[in-house]
């Protein structure tokens, strides 16, 4: 009962966010096109076959010794080190817990991803300030922030290592499916949801083929993307830039950064693509 | 070593413009030092005049050199690029890119055991040639080329 | 001060298979910023690879190799256990030296 509540609090606010952008011209756009054969398309293929080149050699590890470097021997202003920062196996151990999150930290008293863990770590013992963080909590051209790099090195240390995100805590199995929720809610000027292009199978944009969310084989697609090294500028972006971006896209408001909703959506795609190998960090288009 | 620095100080109007640039104030000896290399051939705006720079003159197509490029590249900041030569005393191996705004992308000499072959990234603007030129020990230049389309542009934003 | 750089070094079978990243921006002098000013180019110019104490690669490079560089090459006659150096210099003065050793 308590769970059904904050599923539809969480609808709710986004309605409300939504009725802000109502006065907006519809425009109206075709949703994807559907690829006209189940089968790869020719192109997909082509990009496929230099995927595995492009993967090889990642510029993302960059990113990923600059992560490590910070992780291993930065000092916060209070002595304090990330070897104190526990990301649900224990303090200070990375390898593995990348793919064991989002989970309940109980010493937050919330559920969070990944990035929000990494940064909350970052903020208490490192002594990052959080205002500095949100001032660009994602990279550009001119610049890739800490965080973005420590999280690319804990995502990398869960390399080939099956997902198993838990749901044993009922705060876990909330941001489940509040997320569920959140992904089939359709709004802004476009009547879109997230589920528009990635609820069913053959669904691309333009080249981009999109994988389908409600499933793990192609959930993992999405996982393992981000963080991922962007060749369009040529920086690391993350999984909470993702969803962002894809609020943008929909032209729904954009939540503020590391917010709940982003937490539950990232929730609902990582479990279902539990039992899945991750083999990120990623290198996206 | 010797035969590297040969190769790199080639092409007559190689030492022409770094001592050109040298007296504009643009580049100091210790960079040219650094650098030891023709960079008007970079300076180029269409591939004759790259292969001009490099000293490449007489350039026969050659099926002795292999290009792997994608047919299309998933985006044109990024294209995955393996140049090869099987033609005997390869010493050297140059990448360009026809549409670039300047064409010469990279050159590379081979020496004690370097095999004749190289992977890297290049940016294309646009749908383009690339063309990948070899010397020969003896001074003599081939080339050959591949199209590689290109959906997205890799030069500026 | 530039970033290091990642270096791959291994023996496949008498070749010794040897990949490089570089941590560079490469910027083309096309781009405009935000503001609308043209950003500098800046790139690197200059690579050099030793091996075992031999010079066995000198590469020249131009702003239209990709940012965050990746370059691959293969040396006949290396062995395990000889130290790879590679440098390079960009066309600002800025440089790096990075070592490993052929596994």
């Amino acid at each position: 009962m308590k769970q059904r509540t904050s599923t539809l609090l969480a609808v709710a606010a986004l309605t409300a966010a939504f009725a802000a952008h109502a006065q907006q011209p519809a425009k109206k756009t075709a949703p994807p096109a559907k690829a006209a054969a189940p089968a790869k398309s020719a192109i997909t293929e082509e990009f496929e076959k230099f995927r595995e080149v492009l993967e090889e050699d990642n510029p993302a590890e960059l990113f990923e010794a600059k992560g490590e470097d910070i992780w291993k021997n930065r000092k916060g202003p209070d002595g304090g080190s990330m070897a104190q920062c526990d990301l649900g196996l224990g303090a200070g151990v990375v390898k593995g817990a990348y793919v064991q999150m989002p989970r309940w930290f109980a010493d937050a008293g919330q559920v969070m991803d990944a990035e929000r863990r990494v940064v909350h770590c970052m903020m208490k013992y490192l002594g990052y300030k959080e205002a500095d963080i949100r001032k660009q909590p994602f990279s550009n051209v001119n610049k890739t922030p800490d965080h973005v790099s420590v999280i690319t090195y804990v995502a990398a240390q869960s390399r080939n290592m099956k997902i198993a995100a838990p749901q044993k805590h009922p705060k876990e199995k909330e941001a489940y499916n509040v997320g569920k929720e959140i992904f089939a809610f359709r709004g802004g000027p476009y009547d879109f949801s997230c589920a528009t292009c990635h609820g069913a199978d053959g669904m691309r944009i333009r080249t981009q083929d999109l994988p389908n969310l409600r499933k793990p084989d192609q959930a993992i697609r999405a996982y393992q993307g981000w963080p991922g090294y962007r060749m369009t500028g040529g920086f690391m972006l993350t999984q909470q830039w993702r969803m962002n971006d894809c609020f943008r896209q929909q032209r729904f408001p954009e939540p503020s950064y590391l917010s709940d909703s982003v937490t539950a959506l990232l929730a609902y795609m990582t479990v279902t693509a539990n039992g899945q190998v991750y083999k990120g960090p990623g290198i996206k288009r | 070593m010797d035969a590297l620095r040969r190769t790199l100080l080639k092409g007559a109007g190689a030492t022409g413009a770094i001592a050109a640039a040298m007296a504009a104030g643009v580049l100091r000896p210790s960079q040219v030092l650094a650098a030891d290399i023709n960079r008007a051939a970079f300076e180029a705006k269409d591939i004759a005049g790259a292969l001009k720079a490099a000293g490449a003159t007489n350039v026969a197509d050659s099926t002795a050199i292999a290009i792997k490029a994608p047919d299309i590249a998933e985006n044109g900041a990024v294209v995955p690029i393996e140049i090869s030569s099987s033609l005997p005393n390869t010493v050297s191996l140059s990448v360009l890119v026809d549409k670039n705004p300047f064409p010469l992308t990279s050159s590379f000499e081979f020496a004690n055991g370097a095999v004749p072959e190289m992977s890297l990234r290049v940016k294309m603007g646009q749908t383009a040639m690339v063309e990948a030129l070899a010397r020969t020990a003896d001074g003599k230049h081939f080339i050959a080329k591949k199209e590689v389309k290109v959906t997205v542009g890799g030069c500026g934003g | 001060m530039a970033d290091p750089m990642k270096i791959r070094a291994q023996m496949k079978g008498d070749v010794a298979d040897i990949r490089v990243l570089m941590s560079h921006a490469m910027e083309t002098g096309q781009r405009k910023d935000g503001a609308g000013n043209t950003v500098p180019a800046h790139f690197i110019q200059s690579i050099t690879v030793d091996v075992g104490g031999k010079r066995v690669l000198q590469g020249q490079t131009g702003p239209a190799v990709s940012r965050n560089p990746v370059f691959g090459f293969k040396v006949k006659g290396a062995k395990a256990g000889d130290k790879v150096v590679i440098n390079w210099v960009d066309n600002k003065g800025d440089k790096r030296t990075d070592e490993a050793t052929i596994g």
